[in-house]
């Protein structure tokens, strides 16, 4: 299949009912879809879900295969409100997956995930349990309850390499998830680092594996409305982050640090904060 | 490309090539436009801007069709007195003719828009009197003769700078419009917009995108496009950009001769890949050298009989 015949499918919507659905906690719901091509969805790609006469919004995938897929949504608008009220059997549309995917590698990895980005860096660890030979993991969030899939992680990677930090103190070390990165790197060499998050958070990881020239892949969140690289909403500098990214290599973020973790485009197309 | 086989001027504009990104298709910065560039556009236009700023129509704005496109973004954009630092910005790393596109509720408001965006630096404007799906401004403009002819009055009354007219292919005449522009003095016309259309889900039986009714883009319309750009060099000796699911240098080659000077490029930019105008260059010049012809400019209308 050509390139233009292969996007005329992932991108043509295909309307499916919710099959599962599970509170990972107050906020935050994981759905599972029945969908042949999201099924084939790989860590770090995002699918186009659509809530019938509400929106349409970008979600990364937590898990994929078996014709299935699933993301976790975090209730904070109005469209994934109305996606929480929906119930297993409710009719939603996908597109997708579409983006760029993070490399599987082998030898000593860490992730690093903060709030729902999570969810794609669990999907990761999945499949690297396989290949890598030590997989660590630093999970930050505000507070105990928002520290995402901390069961799944333990089960993946061994539970003493899972690292958590709460803003608040409320469980694990109180500080922010890049404060005992410093101590880690100077402990253990890591071949590949990988994170997503907060954009605020994705910068600082970025500014301390360039300083000790680690190799890093970061999922960066934008703005999106086509998905497939034609609107503009979620260009930084020369990248579309839907098409290029989401998932980028730490050469790539060096060519678009003014913007990285400084500035991103609003509905209409000014200079906001990330 | 380097390559004066391929130079054109429209309007007054030296392109070293005669491909350009169409309007509304990812020109809100400076660097995504410099980015296309790179691959090979002769020519860049941005999204329309007005004089107040737009935030655009909730998601879904854009739906597949079967050999298209159809999006209803809703015009967003920052505006045009913010926007002015973002074409000083484009202006200051561009190698390429920059043409900002504007649109307004009113002949006073495009020719606000467009007098600051040449103000800025813009080497045209591009009038969007097109647009298939926001009220009281685009096609609603460009399909009335009156106000198409009062707007580009207006806009060329009060800037020197080259200024280009996007025109609808959703009317009864299409080469009745074309006239009124070249004849209120249009230095040249972009032929066509999308095709007004739409979109519904059989399994929820709803209009897919949130403002039901968008314009249809791509492979689907180019017959169409090709079509209004013949009928109207026929009678109307403006020069044109030829607009409307361009994907390939056939289909390139088809509207130079159907009569466009140039060709602007959208949707194939993500079907196919940014690259689609470096492989359009290349597959152009090939074609010139084989049959022969010493410049691109000799294929323009060549398919109309004597």
């Amino acid at each position: 299949m050509n390139l233009s015949a292969n996007l005329t499918a992932l991108n043509t919507l295909r309307t499916t009912p919710i099959v599962d659905i599970k509170a990972e906690n107050d906020t935050v719901k994981t759905f599972t879809m029945k969908d042949k091509l999201c099924a084939k969805a790989k860590p770090g790609q995002f699918i186009m879900l659509w809530i019938p006469g509400v929106d349409e919004i970008p979600l990364s995938v937590l898990n994929a295969g078996n014709g299935e897929v699933s993301v976790s949504v975090k209730a904070v608008g109005d469209a994934t409100r109305h996606l929480h009220d929906m119930k297993t059997g409710g009719i939603v549309g996908v597109r997708g997956p579409f983006g760029t995917c993070f490399t599987e590698s082998r030898g000593r990895v860490l992730l690093i995930g903060g709030g729902t980005g999570t969810a794609p860096l669990l999907f990761l660890a999945k499949r690297l349990a396989a290949k890598a030979d030590r997989l660590s993991f630093v999970i930050g969030a505000k507070t105990k309850n928002e520290l995402l899939f901390l069961n799944d992680l333990g089960s993946v990677c061994s539970e003493e390499s899972v690292l958590a930090t709460t803003e608040d103190g409320s469980y694990g070390l109180k500080c922010l998830a890049t404060e005992p990165l410093e101590k880690l790197f100077d402990k253990e060499k890591f071949n590949l680092i990988y994170t997503c998050g907060p954009e605020r958070m994705v910068r600082k990881v970025y500014d301390m594996t360039e300083k000790r020239k680690i190799a890093l892949e970061a999922s960066l969140e934008r703005l999106m409305r086509c998905g497939i690289g034609l609107c503009g909403s979620c260009v930084i500098g020369k990248y579309r982050v839907c098409r290029d990214g989401p998932v980028f290599t730490a050469a790539q973020l060096s060519e678009v640090k003014d913007e990285f973790g400084v500035s991103r485009l609003g509905f209409d197309g000014s200079r906001i904060q990330p | 490309m380097n390559n004066n086989l391929l130079n054109v001027n429209i309007a007054g504009l030296q392109l070293g090539n005669p491909t350009a990104l169409a309007s509304g298709i990812l020109g809100y910065t400076g660097d995504i436009m410099q980015a296309v560039a790179e691959n090979g556009a002769g020519a860049v236009v941005t999204k329309s801007v007005g004089v107040n700023p737009r935030m655009g129509y909730a998601n879904p704005t854009v739906v597949q069709a079967k050999s298209g496109l159809i999006n209803a973004m809703g015009l967003p954009n920052p505006g045009i007195n913010e926007y002015i630092e973002e074409i000083k910005y484009a202006k200051s790393i561009l190698q390429v003719p920059l043409i900002v596109s504007v649109y307004g509720y009113s002949a006073d408001e495009y020719a606000l828009a467009a007098k600051k965006a040449a103000a800025a630096g813009a080497d045209a404007v591009e009038l969007n009197v097109s647009c298939p799906h926001v009220k009281y401004t685009g096609s609603e403009i460009g399909g009335n003769p009156k106000l198409l002819r009062d707007v580009v009055c207006k806009v060329k009354a009060e800037m020197n700078k080259p200024v280009i007219v996007k025109l609808s292919p959703n009317v009864t005449d299409i080469v009745e419009l074309a006239d009124v522009a070249a004849k209120a003095g249009a230095d040249a016309l972009t032929v066509i917009n999308t095709v007004r259309a739409m979109a519904i889900d059989v399994e929820t039986t709803l209009p897919v995108l949130t403002n039901i009714r968008g314009g249809l883009s791509g492979p689907a319309i180019k017959p169409i496009a090709l079509r209004c750009v013949y009928d109207i060099s026929e009678c109307v000796k403006t020069p044109i950009m030829g607009c409307g699911g361009i994907t390939d240098w056939r289909d390139a080659v088809e509207f130079l001769l159907a009569g466009a000077s140039a060709v602007q490029i959208g949707t194939a930019i993500a079907m196919e890949a940014p690259s689609v105008f470096q492989d359009i260059n290349c597959g152009l010049t090939d074609y010139l050298k084989r049959k022969g012809y010493r410049s691109v400019n000799e294929l323009v209308g060549k398919s109309h009989r004597a």
